[in-house]
């Protein structure tokens, strides 16, 4: 009930912004401003520190989820076998890959430690439908984290469909391991596996 | 276990690896020919982290407050840098090499022995940089991925490169060199700690993959491939070959002799020539070849 709620705030959250954001908003400026937004809420947030994981959910969905594209994600994450699911199936496996990456994504939030961020200068011709963002975590001692954004346009403006930190590409991480899975079990083993993965993960922050 | 049995641990797992693939009969990872020995060492690892390391690593993050980790990580990243720094030369990237000379000599001399790293704050950044990097810059392969004990993911061309890491690692052969007195225990004891503070730097990390991953080895392998190739381009690679898919028909276990064979599968690296630093703006990685063989699969 309380979930149904929330996706219904963040499907108006996700209008708003998008009819408000409208096409001018860069890409750089998008990711910039959405990341700081949110590492300034982190910061003084003492319970999403403490990870208090239904609070850094919310948070997530309310100011993060609507700029992304999850059909995308979940299609390229998919690759050759995205044609192959029906559009039942299709609508199951972005449903539960967004679950999964909304967790994934609030447990990463909640480490944050007041790290700096860079964002370097992007490089985008006018007529560019895609681009990537880049920015940098740095961490002192150590060598910088590279985070880069690909972001798409769409009628709601400019939305991510993936994201790579040090190199390491979200979709293309998951495309091998759905690529295994539907190859033994088929696109309803996947399906199976990613709601099972889903359930552990909600039973554990309770 | 000294550092010369790892090293020959290494080696044995390389010629365990080698014989293993003779047995396997199927690979669903063309990169992966030696999967199933590879988790079996994955599920060894992984014990060993959940029963040891990991436990020892998250009492010493409570215990000690973040300036002294910093200390602890600052030193031995320091007493790394001289050998990123002949890597570096190994890969003619001069700038970059007097760069990390310079930056061990001042973290060393100013930085009061490495544990302050102000060469940052100078404007010299730290690199990654270790000898698999290099032989792939000469133009070697991955080779068949490999799993090994206690160290992890690598390949058997990175595996070869760790054994060069293991034998100019600073930490353990340092007390030998200078001659200290009780050197083994001071050996043991750097490098136990060394191995401690880095585990402890990826207690989150390894949260945020435990709960991303569907199956953990496959995530990880997939990760590893990715995370190497963006080292090898300094954080530049060029957009990958649709040929790389994981749906490319797999020729099983001669896969990793084909290697030694010298077809090196990234043999792009040496293509590109030695320095792959300029390269065409970002396109999202292979991203409309993976729609496009979608719709070629989609026809029976």
């Amino acid at each position: 009930m309380i979930r149904s709620f929330i996706a219904l705030a963040a499907t108006c959250a996700a209008f708003a912004s998008g009819a408000l954001a409208q096409e001018s908003t860069p890409p750089d400026v998008l990711v910039k401003s959405v990341t700081q937004d949110v590492l300034s809420i982190v910061k003084q947030d003492k319970d999403i520190r403490a990870g208090n994981t239904k609070k850094t959910i919310a948070l997530v969905e309310q100011k993060v989820l609507p700029h992304f594209d999850f059909n995308r994600m979940t299609a390229l994450a998919m690759g050759a076998n995205w044609r192959k699911a029906t559009p039942e199936q299709q609508q199951v496996l972005i449903e539960e890959f967004r679950t999964l990456l909304v967790r994934t994504y609030s447990t990463a939030i909640s480490s944050y430690r007041d790290q700096a961020i860079d964002f370097k200068p992007l490089r985008m011709q006018p007529a560019d439908t895609s681009v990537v963002v880049r920015s940098e975590v740095k961490q002192p001692g150590q060598e910088p984290v590279a985070i880069d954004y690909s972001l798409e346009t769409t009628p709601a403006g400019w939305k991510v469909y993936d994201v790579a930190v040090g190199g390491v590409s979200l979709v293309t991480t998951y495309r091998d391991t759905f690529t295994n899975e539907v190859r033994a079990r088929g696109v309803d083993g996947l399906i199976k596996s990613l709601a099972e993965k889903n359930r552990q993960l909600g039973e554990k922050s309770g | 276990m000294t550092m010369r049995n790892v090293g020959r641990l290494l080696l044995a797992t390389l010629a365990a690896a080698a014989l293993a693939g003779c047995a396997s009969t199927r690979a669903p990872d063309p990169r992966d020919p030696w999967e199933p020995v590879n988790r079996a060492t994955f599920e060894f690892n992984d014990t060993v982290d959940k029963v040891v390391l990991k436990p020892i690593a998250q009492g010493y993050h409570a215990v000690l407050p973040s300036p002294i980790r910093s200390g602890v990580r600052n030193f031995f990243a320091n007493l790394r840098d001289p050998w990123i720094a002949v890597n570096q030369f190994l890969q003619g990237k001069v700038e970059e090499g007097l760069s990390d000379l310079w930056r061990f000599i001042a973290n060393s001399t100013f930085g009061l022995g490495g544990l302050c790293d102000i060469a940052s704050d100078m404007g010299m950044p730290k690199h990654n940089e270790d000898f698999g990097q290099t032989l792939a810059v000469w133009g070697i392969g991955f080779g068949p991925y490999l799993v090994i004990p206690i160290l992890g993911p690598s390949s058997v061309r990175d595996g070869v490169g760790t054994v060069a890491d293991v034998y100019t690692y600073l930490p353990y052969f340092l007390p030998e060199w200078l001659d200290f007195e009780h050197r083994v225990a001071w050996s043991n004891s750097l490098t136990a700690l060394d191995l401690v503070q880095r585990r402890s730097d990826l207690l989150d990390a390894t949260t945020a993959f435990e709960q991303a991953a569907l199956d953990r080895y496959a995530f990880l392998r997939a990760a590893y491939f990715q995370r190497r190739r963006n080292l090898i381009y300094d954080g530049n690679p060029p957009p990958e070959q649709p040929s790389d898919s994981p749906d490319s028909p797999s020729t099983g276990v001669l896969d990793g002799f084909v290697w030694l064979a010298g077809e090196a599968r990234d043999s792009d690296v040496a293509e590109s020539g030695l320095s792959p630093n300029v390269v065409d703006p970002k396109v999202p990685a292979n991203y409309r070849s993976v729609l496009t063989a979608g719709a070629d699969s989609a026809t029976p």
